[in-house]
């Protein structure tokens, strides 16, 4: 019996193998068929499709993924994220992970940015670290990020229809409370004006 | 897979070996300045030229078309009902420039894949390593009696965006309240399948703003159509579809829908078994399609008329070191879109660069994304993610926006589509 696994071990192997070197996941290939909508290498042309270079490997993945579950509603991209596997998601997350952030070029308010500007400071800063220009844990970058897009996020976010981390949710609550709704638009126009 | 050996294995692992050490070792001495072709400076042609210099810039990129610059045939539709101009859909290849990229303005009149070359009108022959046909489509006026490409001048198709917009843009604004337009739609296959409905959408949105006594009649070749459910939704909702007084009317071909002749004289279309003639103020032929004439006279073709490819990397079956991409190459099961076009282009840029450097392709990938705009705030689309499987294109995800989908999320799709646009404009001119 011992004779007859050996060549079905060798088989396993074999397999794994030429999948792996003819069949891997090429991170260019899968990541420019993004570009149609967010851009060559990411960076979109706006207004409503996000850039989406220079993210953090996780931060990609986990996007597509809530994508995926539908825990993050979307128009399109749930259409488009379940056709990935996850070796497919990890290779685009690192082809758009080493492509260069460049912030849109876009008009803002320049009175609603000031005042955004204050309202970051005391309600995102802490997580939205150096302005939003800085991607760490999950929190993408909102700097130079395109406006229509963070009005929905932050309507959709506001609505409760995209959910938010709990600390999220209790300063965001606490902002609109006090600030009004209308304290969005301001933080949408001070990430619309970093350049 | 009973079929794997134990030299099989050998091989393999040595191939996985091989493509190990070459990542970080200089390229493989080859003949410099290898040299790629392109006809047709659209979608697909525009976007391969910039791929394949993004892939690899020794390789020396040419682009030959006809026209000096380009208009999308993607919202040209908005053209027709006056939201967007005639200018903000035309293109240039100035950023290809940047990219390295030669652009040479002028006509191929021959292809000669046993001797490599290309010949043109004015330019004479252009010698090429590897060879990309992207001509589009070309319009089958003979399917339509009475109609050719004079008549078109008059009594448009509006399939090639250009100066046919303009005047069926100018005829719509000089017809009077309460005519009549009537839109021909041909058979399968066909370049943007949405795209004779958003174009009906689009005129009875106009219509509905300064003309609302007046309709538009669909003359259809066929029983169905693309994304039919969410327009036949839309113009409900919209243009009172279904009713009497509603501004769009659809006939199927079983309805004498189908259009065979055109009265020229007497702005009328002819359809149906029965001679069926429908006069309009305002009438729009598109005639049934076939890959662009340089694929036909380069024997590219098959009976079908468009052009068979290998789909992992879109080389004819028909002659090697020349791939067709876009329209005019059997893509089955992608619709002959923009963003199809483009993708294609991709995958057909990465397969040639592989070619000149001696690689393997990698597992290509392909994506269509398509925005259809029904009315003010209101989008539609259809998405699709596909994989090579066995030699077909299979689709792995993907779908319609849903029926009942939000005020709010049709608002958003509509800037989506514009957003789109942008994007996909300047990923294949930037």
């Amino acid at each position: 019996m011992k004779k007859a696994v050996i060549p079905a071990l060798l088989l396993v192997a074999g397999l794994s193998v030429s999948l792996s070197s003819a069949q891997a996941a090429d991170g260019a290939m899968l990541g420019n068929t993004c570009a149609g909508c967010h851009g060559t290498n990411g960076v979109s042309s706006g207004p409503a499709s996000p850039t989406i270079s220079a993210l953090e490997k996780d931060t990609f993945v986990d996007m597509m993924n809530s994508f995926k579950s539908g825990d993050r509603p979307s128009t399109i991209m749930k259409r488009i994220a379940d056709g990935y596997t996850d070796e497919e998601i990890a290779a685009m997350a690192d082809f758009f992970a080493s492509k260069p952030y460049k912030a849109a070029d876009q008009k803002f308010d320049a009175d609603k940015a000031a005042a955004g500007k204050k309202l970051h400071k005391d309600y995102c800063e802490k997580c939205h670290e150096e302005n939003g220009t800085f991607d760490s844990d999950g929190s993408a970058i909102l700097a130079g990020q395109w406006k229509t897009y963070l009005d929905y996020n932050l309507a959709d976010f506001q609505a409760g229809d995209r959910p938010s981390p709990k600390k999220m949710a209790k300063k965001m609550k606490k902002m609109v409370g006090k600030h009004g709704v209308g304290s969005l638009e301001d933080l949408s126009n001070y990430y619309a004006s970093q350049k | 897979m009973s079929n794997i050996t134990r030299r099989g294995f050998l091989k393999a692992s040595a191939a996985t070996a091989a493509a190990v050490s070459m990542a970080g070792a200089p390229h493989v001495a080859r003949a410099a300045g290898q040299k790629v072709v392109i006809v047709g400076g659209g979608t697909a042609g525009a976007t391969a030229a910039k791929y394949i210099r993004m892939a690899d810039a020794s390789v020396e990129v040419t682009i030959i078309e006809k026209n000096a610059s380009y208009h999308t045939c993607y919202l040209s539709n908005e053209v027709l009902s006056g939201d967007r101009t005639i200018e903000s859909i035309e293109f240039g290849y100035d950023g290809l420039k940047a990219h390295g990229v030669t652009t040479v303005i002028d006509e191929v009149t021959g292809i000669d894949p046993a001797a490599k070359k290309v010949t043109t009108k004015a330019n004479g022959d252009f010698a090429y390593d590897r060879l990309v046909v992207a001509p589009g489509v070309s319009l089958k006026y003979d399917t339509v009696d009475g109609y050719d490409a004079t008549v078109a001048e008059t009594i448009t198709h509006a399939w090639k965006a250009g100066s046919q917009t303009v005047t069926l843009r100018k005829q719509l604004e000089a017809m009077k309240d309460g005519g009549t337009v009537a839109i021909a739609a041909p058979p399968n296959p066909f370049r943007c399948p949405p795209g004779p409905y958003e174009r009906a959408s689009q005129i009875a949105m106009y219509l509905k703003r300064h003309k609302p006594k007046s309709k538009v009649i669909i003359l259809d070749s066929k029983e169905k159509f693309s994304k039919q459910g969410l327009f036949t939704n839309a113009w409900t909702e919209l243009y009172g579809y279904g009713t009497d007084n509603s501004m769009i009317e659809w006939r199927a071909k079983s309805a004498e829908g189908n259009v065979t002749g055109v009265d020229a004289a007497n702005n009328t279309a002819i359809s149906g078994e029965m001679g069926t003639e429908t006069k309009a103020d305002v009438l729009n032929i598109i005639p049934a399609q076939q890959a662009g004439a340089i694929a036909v006279a380069a024997d590219l073709v098959d009976d079908s008329g468009w052009c068979p490819v290998d789909k992992k990397t879109f080389e004819s079956t028909k002659h090697k070191d020349v791939y067709v991409i876009g329209d005019a190459c059997i893509a089955t099961s992608m619709p002959k879109s923009g963003y199809a076009a483009n993708s294609q282009a991709k995958v057909c840029a990465t397969a040639i660069v592989a070619s000149l450097q001696g690689k393997e392709m990698v597992v290509p990938s392909y994506v269509n994304t398509c925005y259809s705009i029904v009315g003010e705030d209101y989008g539609i689309s259809v998405a699709a993610v596909y994989r090579l499987e066995g030699d077909s294109i299979k689709k792995v995800s993907g779908g319609l926006t849903p029926k009942d989908a939000s005020a709010e999320q049709r608002k958003r799709e509509k800037m989506y589509a514009y957003s789109w646009f942008a994007n996909i404009t300047s990923d294949i001119f930037g």
